[in-house]
């Protein structure tokens, strides 16, 4: 079965006819050609998919594309401003938080999403006071970005180029 | 040619590709999409031994979008091989659970899907035989080991010096199978056209799998193109070629079009190869101030029915402390299972696991610090071929970790520092990893808008091989980097060795090297001037490789890990790990880095998490998902430190340098169950160190 749709990625509308079983994931690599976001399981437990829906993080390889056409979406070839690279992109580099570069852009969308819950006041598991707003200390940084998965083991310079961000 | 005070070698550089990661515009292999491309989704073998006996595929066959159903019964003969995991859908046999034994082929992926799902496969089942043992009785000697290593050595007489020995540590450990799992999973996009296949392959070795891949279609390799820009990980699992990209260029010569094969992470698990469990009995024979007499280490490992795959795990144990009297041997059995392959330091890091806890139970024995007890061992000269090391720094290391690690302080009694519920130790373990060289060819071009094109079929798989190879080539050149651009990852360059064994830059640096002081000489001849048409010059290295100097060449390293142990709960935490490593010239300190930590990452990982678990009754993998085959996540990963020593290595190439993709994480898994023992007074043979092992 088939649906009309008009998808908001990254600013820019895509009138579309997806299959009603097909992914936001796949609809981006396969009929977008927007590769940058990764399929690394499928499953939603790497979290090399992630992307931003409306501002908040989530799994793509778990998300049907038919749920997300009301929404705006942004993957990592949108988080660069019209002023070049976003902050993240920029400390990525700089700390060396990737080796091959495949979990990365997940990273990047999760890291954007992650800040944004931290400045709304969300706590996480290792946060002493949930009440008061969270500090992001290394502590926190390694426990909110624990659901992306990095095989190379840049995970040192993913949390020192977050708090960087973060600072 | 324009002059630079600049020496790029030793420079903490950014990557070279690091922008085209961070805005997603790096393209990895599935992401080609060419005109009138389509989908595969292979089916697996849900017998672990028999045959296909018929294939029904009717109700696929009726999917919308359906194109083809392919399985042995109709596949395209493939030329005869010796490598039978390539000899895909040409047989009826199945030689173990998880096997491709058909793909369905559609114009979309959910069509593709669906069908695979839609199509019966009968089989003829037979009894199978998945579980390794010490005492199988098919246990046998291979006739070598990876990768082309005698089986067994023996020198003097290991039983009788075990037999005097004053004091004696004999103890068997084991370590379960362990899947690579590189984030970017296995994918090839296959298209043939007049002229033969070009293939987008994730790839460790673009010249090797097209070797692998031409003669199985009776093509020369000039007929197969393999391009592999970025590679998401391999950690030796896209070393070799595997079934997928066999099957892949073989359904698109079937339908005639282009076709898109991903391998799910599931497949990964009987597909891609994995290291095979092991089971090691070590005996260490002693004086009772720790010099060691005897050494044995005997090494039992699986491979398939289908081809024999030997790791080398007791090689290391052969040079790396000296003692009169030693054996060390492997044993294989050949069972109904996947076929095991390279995995980060195949045979390094299982059996420094083995040796390097052995020695901690020695060290506890004669009352001897770790430490102190490696040094007392430490050999003149190599003890396996009796070679001089070109360089040998694991002492340095040693030293160097204790001093930043605040070693010196350490009180030796075990299961004796509890601070609120958590057991705190210490552990202390070496490392090493030969230093390989293979041949390769590299091209130098000068352009006559002042840049300069270094072309080599090398591959990055996010070790960072074109950042270092920018950085070597540019110093060659005696140009800013900037105007330097190296091309890899594509056979139609010249031909290089694969990004395995950690030689890819000893390797591929020595090409670029000799190929950009061609080029150097050749400008020199025309007096700078670029002619309109450019300048270019090209080296091979084959002779250069083989007339080297004979030396034993190996890196070194020492790990240190501190581990928190919940004494309820037996939860182990590791809360410092600290590496200094002596691995020749370090050519970029900021990816060599995240190398070593990447690497000891994994061994952390290996130490606490990951076992792929067998299931007898159906004879495959059972936790086949990153679910239930846990790697460190970041939360897992606290303190984490690599440093290096220096160390000028005459004897090696023209950059002085060792490989360091793999020796982070040799060694690691014994620092911290040695570490564990520290903390708890538990000795932990068996890996991972679950919470069951130290629960009493």
């Amino acid at each position: 079965m088939t649906v009309d749709l008009q998808l908001s990625v990254n600013e820019q509308i895509y009138p579309l006819t997806v299959d009603t079983r097909e992914t936001l994931l796949d609809t981006l690599r396969e009929r977008l050609d927007l590769a940058g976001s990764k399929k690394g399981c499928d499953h939603g437990q790497c979290g090399s998919c992630t992307v931003l829906v409306d501002g908040r993080r989530v799994k793509s390889c778990l998300t049907l594309t038919v749920t997300v056409d009301d929404q705006p979406i942004t993957t990592v070839e949108g988080l660069a401003g019209e002023d070049g690279l976003h902050p993240l992109q920029r400390a990525f580099i700089e700390h060396d938080a990737f080796q091959c570069g495949y979990c990365t852009p997940g990273q990047l969308c999760s890291a954007a999403g992650m800040l944004a819950e931290a400045a709304r006041g969300w706590p996480s598991a290792v946060t002493p006071d949930v009440a008061a707003d969270p500090v992001l200390g290394e502590e926190e940084i390694r426990e909110r970005m624990s659901g992306n998965l990095c095989r190379c083991g840049a995970y040192p310079g993913i949390v020192a180029a977050i708090e960087e961000v973060a600072r | 040619m324009t002059t630079t005070e600049i020496t790029y070698v030793g420079s903490p550089i950014d990557r070279v590709d690091g922008l085209e990661k961070v805005t997603g515009r790096a393209r990895y292999a599935s992401e080609h999409n060419p005109r009138d491309l389509t989908y595969a989704a292979p089916v697996q073998a849900t017998i672990a031994r028999g045959e296909v006996k018929g294939m029904d595929a009717g109700a696929a066959l009726k999917v919308p979008g359906m194109i083809a159903v392919i399985w042995h019964g109709n596949a395209p003969r493939l030329a005869p091989s010796d490598a039978a995991e390539l000899s895909v859908l040409q047989s009826p046999r199945v030689a173990y659970r998880g096997q491709y034994v058909a793909v369905a082929i559609a114009e979309t992926l959910e069509a593709a899907r669906e069908a695979a799902a839609l199509l019966r496969v009968e089989y003829s089942e037979e009894a199978h035989d998945v579980e390794l043992r010490a005492d199988h009785p098919r246990l046998y000697r291979p006739d070598h080991v990876n990768p082309r290593l005698p089986a067994d050595d023996v020198r003097g007489d290991p039983d009788a010096a075990l037999a005097s020995a004053p004091v004696v540590v004999d103890a068997t450990y084991t370590t379960p199978a362990e899947h690579n799992n590189p984030m970017e999973p296995h994918a090839t996009v296959a298209e043939w056209d007049g002229g033969g296949l070009t293939v987008h392959d994730s790839t460790q070795g673009p010249t090797a799998l097209r070797g692998q891949l031409a003669p199985l279609f009776g093509m020369p390799p000039e007929q197969v193109r393999i391009i592999s820009p970025h590679v998401g990980g391999g950690f030796g699992s896209k070393g070799l070629a595997h079934p997928h990209v066999v099957l892949a260029a073989l359904a698109a010569k079937q339908v005639g079009r282009p076709v898109k094969l991903t391998v799910t992470r599931r497949e990964m698990f009987a597909v891609t190869g994995y290291r095979t469990p092991t089971i090691q009995r070590v005996r260490l024979g002693a004086e009772e101030d720790g010099r060691l007499i005897a050494i044995s280490h005997e090494a039992c490992e699986q491979s398939s029915t289908i081809a024999e795959f030997a790791e080398q795990t007791t090689v290391a144990t052969r040079m790396m402390y000296a003692a009169p009297h030693r054996r060390t041997t492997h044993r294989l059995v050949r069972l109904d299972v996947p076929t095991p392959s390279w995995m980060r330091a195949p045979g390094e890091a299982p059996g420094m696991f083995a040796l390097e806890s052995a020695m901690d139970e020695l060290a506890v024995a004669c009352g001897v610090d770790p430490v102190e007890l490696r040094v007392r061992n430490e050999p003149a000269t190599d003890p396996d071929t009796g070679l001089p090391f070109s360089s040998r720094n694991l002492v340095a290391c040693l030293r160097e970790g204790a001093r930043r690690f605040g070693w010196d302080a350490r009180d030796p009694r075990p299961g004796v520092r509890r601070r609120g519920g958590l057991l705190y130790g210490t552990g202390v373990a070496s490392s090493t990893y030969p230093a390989y060289r293979s041949p390769s060819q590299a091209s130098a071009r000068a352009e006559p808008d002042g840049t300069f094109t270094v072309r080599i079929a090398a591959a990055d798989l996010g070790t960072g091989a074109r950042t270092v190879l920018t950085q070597i080539a540019a110093d060659t050149l005696r140009a800013p980097a900037e105007r330097v651009r190296v091309e890899i990852g594509d056979s139609a360059l010249p031909q290089a060795s694969i990004a395995g064994g950690s030689m890819g830059t000893a390797s591929w640096g020595t090409a670029v090297v000799r190929a950009c002081e061609a080029l150097v000489r050749e400008l020199e001849r025309t007096g700078g001037v670029v002619p309109p048409g450019g300048a270019e010059a090209s080296a091979a290295t084959a002779e250069e490789v083989r007339g080297q100097e004979k030396y034993a060449r190996h890196a070194f390293g020492a790990q240190f890990a501190e581990v928190a142990v919940d004494a309820d709960t037996g939860e182990t935490r590791v809360t410092r790990l600290l590496g200094v490593f002596a691995a020749g010239r370090i050519v970029n300190p900021k990816t060599a880095r995240s190398q070593f930590v990447g690497g000891m990452t994994m061994g952390l990982s290996m130490a606490l998490f990951e076992e792929s678990v067998m299931d007898a009754r159906f004879g495959d993998y059972l936790n086949n998902d990153l679910a239930q085959y846990h790697i460190a996540a970041n939360a897992d990963v606290r303190d984490i430190e690599a440093f290096w020593v220096e160390e000028d290595d005459p004897h090696l190439n023209p950059m002085g340098t060792k490989g360091i993709g793999e020796i982070g994480i040799v060694g690691t898994a014994a620092a911290v169950a040695n570490a564990v023992h520290h903390a708890t007074g538990i000795r932990v043979r068996d890996l991972p160190i679950r919470l069951d092992r130290l629960v009493r």
